[in-house]
């Protein structure tokens, strides 16, 4: 019951918000804190009572709910869905704490918002049921669209519209693409049903498969998002305010991502092996483009989420690979850059607060006035590059490690991603703290609490670097499961299969081995 | 005809008794709010009985009506519509100066219209029964006498309607003619193993097709939909939204089925080129709308489109899918039009969608009505219209009606557009234009649309198994 628990008590606090919101601003506030902190501290406590390396759902709950059509409300939760949900929690209670000064109008309304966001991606983490999941994909729409379209910046209305467009008109695919799925399953085993699981092993003719798999892919695609269908992204991020940018960013990207895993590697195996070239290379030009594209912005917000683009290239990229190696580096990725790109979309709220300008042609020479901001900055920046040490390090590390295995042109080519990073992170650092100062602007530094959130951002993202163990530990039987008996592991692809297919558990061992001695 | 047969005709009783005492009481004692009382009261008597009825079922009374279960889930839902949109109409037609208690009796005519049409088996039956809904139509369109708009959409409706009237009594007198009988059994019947579908019934269905597709605005006999839904009162716009088309659905899909037309590969071109000009012609003219009134009819021109699929699955499946969509369309509706009624007076509606400006932080609880209907036509979770679109999109795939599920999936996100053009204008700032504040009456029918639309949307299930259960032709 836990889980539905974490997703009931987002809604009731999103009510409550909502209804305080008339008292005070503090009272919405402080009740999304504590919905959310309630949903961590309790997740935290039930998933340590249990312990699952050898695969199976840490936690599984089934109940009714339309029985006509064999759709159940069934959630479970597994090491990747773990630590998604943890990541989601964790950045929803930061969301709240940067929005505090920010967002000054309509609080109430905001946090009911806020609340139903981080509410539909958990149940689209924990969703086993694809019906449920489609209904979790579509229910952060709205709020989501509430939240550009009320608070976001000058060009609010026409991004929000984009957004939820784009995402609706992709989401419409999969729907069609999941009951295509639940007819084939019907007609072979004369049950209707949506459940994830029974839909597992399901043989689908290839023509058929590969078209089905197409609708799940248009939907997560769009969402990743991969260089074609990224059109949404740079608006919607930039015209969102700062929390819905790093909500965005952090995790509503992630949501395609791991549909990715969860939905298309699994029940589309032989489909998606062959897609796979494909696949790596919309990857390749994902991480090139959209990199090109970042170091062409003058507009900060913009430029991040440019870079959104090229490092989710690193994310399909591992993907296709389909190796743990690659998995577990596609992980890390989804971890590093919503912290990384988060603490970035937030560096550019706070700059926006003070100066009211997202051009960088405006800025320059702050380091001076704000050296603890400056030097913020400055970290996140480095890990956008890929510093090592930090954990985005790890992660492109580990991805290009599990690509190079599969196809060593991709991987070279996505080598080249690391020195276009190089140059638009750096392009940041030189142009809004460096250089010479354009206007004399009278700024504060970071308060306290502005200087706590990003500590802790800091901390994680060095933490993760050094250490991504734990991380790695956790979804490491998910991932393995997931590649289980994929036949890209066992004939697929060249050299990479054989190893990786034979030796998963030992790849797995010796990756572990490799960040033990750290 | 039996006691028997009495009984079962009991919700037609009350519903044709109550405008006669309604008369009666009107020439003694001229009162509003007794009238309406005594318009909520009866329409709650009739729904009762409907459950009394249950234990006659099926009946065939003298070949003219069929009370069936399938019939009974129409009466149900256009009775409850019907109670509905009187409710809301309390406060906008009390603000009417002038004569104005004979508008709840038109009200009650054409539900009596619209309820034969739900238990028509015969042809004269389905004329008689549309007749009564047009006639009291007229009046109810052109009730605001001092306003132009409201006599002009009289005029046009009354105009339009007798000329699809006469399509339509040509189109039986076609199949008469053919068949030899103006019993929808006996027609199926006479049809059934010979390839009579050529000739004279081709041609009779085809002048039907274009008096019923008048009824429910199917493109190209659609012209009238826009004026008239912005001339007409906005609760009378609602009522002609949801129970007249519910009611001439109801009879569509009876005959249709009972003549197996979803087997004929010519009626099966024309519904679904007419389902399909439907969606996309509907939607692309809300587009541009300005008025709330004039997008909400082109929305419901592109809904009958929708519903016309269920028409061709030729299952029960699919009219089970078709009651559900009807249900969550009729609730969603009204709760759209019940909102802009609310918020207008007989004298100025408030019918720009600029006038909605700023709504969301003047009036919370009516933006949240309205933000909820447009999300549920729209077709997104946590509201009933996303669990009708669901159950329409699986029997139509299930039936292999691939083309129309795509057209109905790129229509879902045009439609999508202009949806959301009205929720965001609600949030775009603006003052309050000294709307009308809402009556606890009012307030009250927003709870029960509300309520209806979240538990739809959230948990269908039991609604589901009712209509599976009951529910077949």
């Amino acid at each position: 019951m836990i889980l539905a628990y974490l997703i009931l008590i987002l809604l009731a606090g999103s009510l409550l918000a909502l209804l305080t919101g008339r008292k005070g601003n503090l009272w919405p506030r402080v009740i999304s804190v504590a919905a959310v902190s309630l949903d961590l501290v309790l997740l935290i406590i039930f998933s340590s009572r249990v312990s699952g390396t050898d695969g199976k759902w840490l936690m599984d709950l089934q109940l009714e709910w339309i029985p006509r059509f064999g759709i159940s409300l069934h959630l479970a939760l597994d090491g990747l869905s773990l630590v998604m949900v943890l990541l989601t929690l964790f950045l929803g209670i930061i969301s709240v704490v940067i929005s505090w000064k920010e967002i000054n109008s309509r609080v109430g309304f905001f946090h009911f918002n806020l609340l139903l966001i981080l509410a539909g991606i958990i149940g689209v983490f924990l969703s086993l049921d694809l019906f449920l999941f489609y209904f979790f994909w579509e229910m952060m729409l709205v709020p989501m669209y509430f939240m550009i379209g009320i608070w976001g910046h000058e060009n609010r209305t026409a991004a929000s519209y984009k957004f939820f467009l784009y995402t609706q008109a992709s989401g419409l695919l999969m729907f069609i693409a999941i009951l295509a799925l639940v007819f084939v399953h019907e007609s072979t085993s004369g049950t209707l049903t949506f459940d994830y699981v029974q839909l597992l092993g399901l043989e689908i003719p290839a023509a058929k498969e590969l078209l089905i798999m197409s609708g799940f892919l248009a939907a997560f695609l769009v969402k990743l998002p991969v260089v074609p269908l990224h059109n949404w992204l740079p608006d919607a991020h930039s015209q969102a305010p700062t929390a819905g940018s790093v909500i965005l960013a952090a995790l509503l990207l992630k949501t395609g991502a791991y549909g990715l895993i969860r939905f298309v590697v699994p029940l589309f195996p032989s489909a998606s092996a062959a897609f796979a070239p494909v696949g790596m290379g919309l990857g390749v030009i994902g991480i090139l483009y959209g990199a090109k594209l970042a170091f062409a912005q003058t507009d900060l917000k913009r430029l991040v989420a440019y870079t959104s683009v090229s490092h989710m290239g690193f994310v399909i990229l591992g993907v296709f690979a389909f190796n743990v190696i690659a998995y577990q580096g596609v992980v890390m990725q989804m971890i590093a850059h919503a912290i990384s790109t988060g603490a970035l979309f937030i560096l550019a709220g706070q700059l926006y607060e003070r100066i009211h300008t997202r051009d960088m042609d405006q800025m320059g020479g702050l380091w001076e006035k704000t050296p603890v901001m400056g030097a913020i900055g400055m970290i996140f920046s480095l890990a956008s590059l890929g510093l090592p040490g930090l954990a985005n390090f790890v992660a492109e590390l580990l991805t290009l490690l599990g690509t190079f295995k599969a196809s060593v042109l991709m991987a070279s080519l996505a080598c080249l991603g690391l020195v276009a990073a190089t140059i638009y992170s750096l392009r940041i650092v030189q142009k809004v703290f460096f250089g010479k100062m354009n206007h004399e602007w009278e700024i504060a530094d970071l308060n306290l609490r502005e200087k706590i959130v990003s500590a802790v951002l800091v901390v994680l993202v060095v933490a993760l670097g050094l250490f991504p163990r734990p991380v790695l530990n956790l979804a490491g039987p998910a991932i393995i499961k997931t590649l289980d008996s994929h036949p890209a592991q066992l004939t697929g692809l060249p050299d990479s299969g054989k190893s990786a297919g034979n030796g998963k558990t030992a790849s797995f061992n010796q990756l572990s081995g490799m960040f033990k001695k750290h | 005809m039996t006691i028997a047969d009495l009984y079962s005709m009991m919700p037609l009783i009350v519903i044709a008794m109550a405008p006669v005492v309604m008369m009666i009481v009107i020439s003694v004692l001229r009162n509003y709010e007794v009238i309406y009382g005594f318009s909520v009261l009866a329409f709650i008597v009739a729904f009762a009985s409907l459950f009394f009825t249950g234990s006659f079922l099926p009946r065939s009374i003298e070949s003219l009506l069929i009370v069936d279960v399938y019939s009974l889930f129409f009466l149900g839902i256009i009775i409850a519509s019907a109670l509905l949109v009187t409710i809301l109409s309390h406060d906008y037609i009390g603000t009417f100066g002038g004569v104005k208690e004979e508008y709840f009796l038109a009200l009650f005519t054409s539900t009596l219209g619209a309820s034969l049409l739900a238990v028509a088996g015969h042809f004269v039956i389905f004329f008689l029964g549309l007749e009564l809904l047009s006639v009291s139509l007229y009046i109810l369109v052109a009730f605001q006498r001092s306003k132009d708009t409201s006599v002009e959409a009289g005029i046009k409706y009354l105009l339009l309607a007798s000329v699809s009237s006469a399509f339509l009594l040509f189109g039986m007198a076609l199949i008469y003619t053919g068949t030899g009988t103006m019993q929808f059994a006996g027609v199926a019947s006479l049809l059934k193993g010979s390839d009579a579908m050529a000739g004279f019934v081709s041609v009779g269905f085809s002048m039907m097709m274009v008096g019923i597709g008048f009824k429910l605005a199917l493109v190209p006999f659609h012209m009238w939909t826009p004026d008239v839904y912005q001339g007409a009162p906005a609760p009378v716009s609602a009522y002609i939204a949801t129970v007249s088309k519910g009611a001439v659905m109801a009879v569509l899909i009876r005959f249709f089925f009972d003549i197996r037309g979803y087997d004929s590969r010519f009626f099966f071109v024309v519904i679904s080129a007419l389902a399909i000009l439907s969606m996309f012609i509907g939607n692309l003219l809300a587009l541009k709308q300005q008025n709330i009134k004039r997008l909400l009819a082109y929305s419901s021109i592109a809904n009958m489109g929708y519903l016309l699929v269920l028409l061709l699955t030729g299952t029960d499946k699919g009219i089970q899918a078709a009651v559900f969509y009807l249900i969550s369309y009729f609730v969603t509706t009204i709760g759209a039009f019940g909102v802009i009624t609310l918020l207008s007076t007989s004298r100025e509606e408030t019918e720009k969608i600029d006038d909605y400006r700023g709504l969301f932080w003047t009036r919370p609880w009516a933006a949240l009505v309205l933000t909820l209907s447009m999300l549920s036509l729209a077709g997104i979770p946590f509201t009933a219209g996303f669990i009708a679109k669901f159950y329409l999109i699986l029997e139509g795939m299930k039936a292999g009606l691939m083309l129309l599920i795509i057209v109905m999936i790129i229509n879902s996100v045009i439609g999508l557009y202009y949806y959301l053009r009205v929720i965001t204008s609600m949030f775009t700032p603006g003052d309050d234009a000294g709307l009308p504040a809402i009556s606890l009456n009012g307030n009250m029918a927003l709870v029960l649309i509300t309520l209806g639309i979240l538990i739809l949307g959230i948990y269908p299930g039991w609604l589901i198994n009712i209509i599976t259960r009951l529910v077949s032709l």
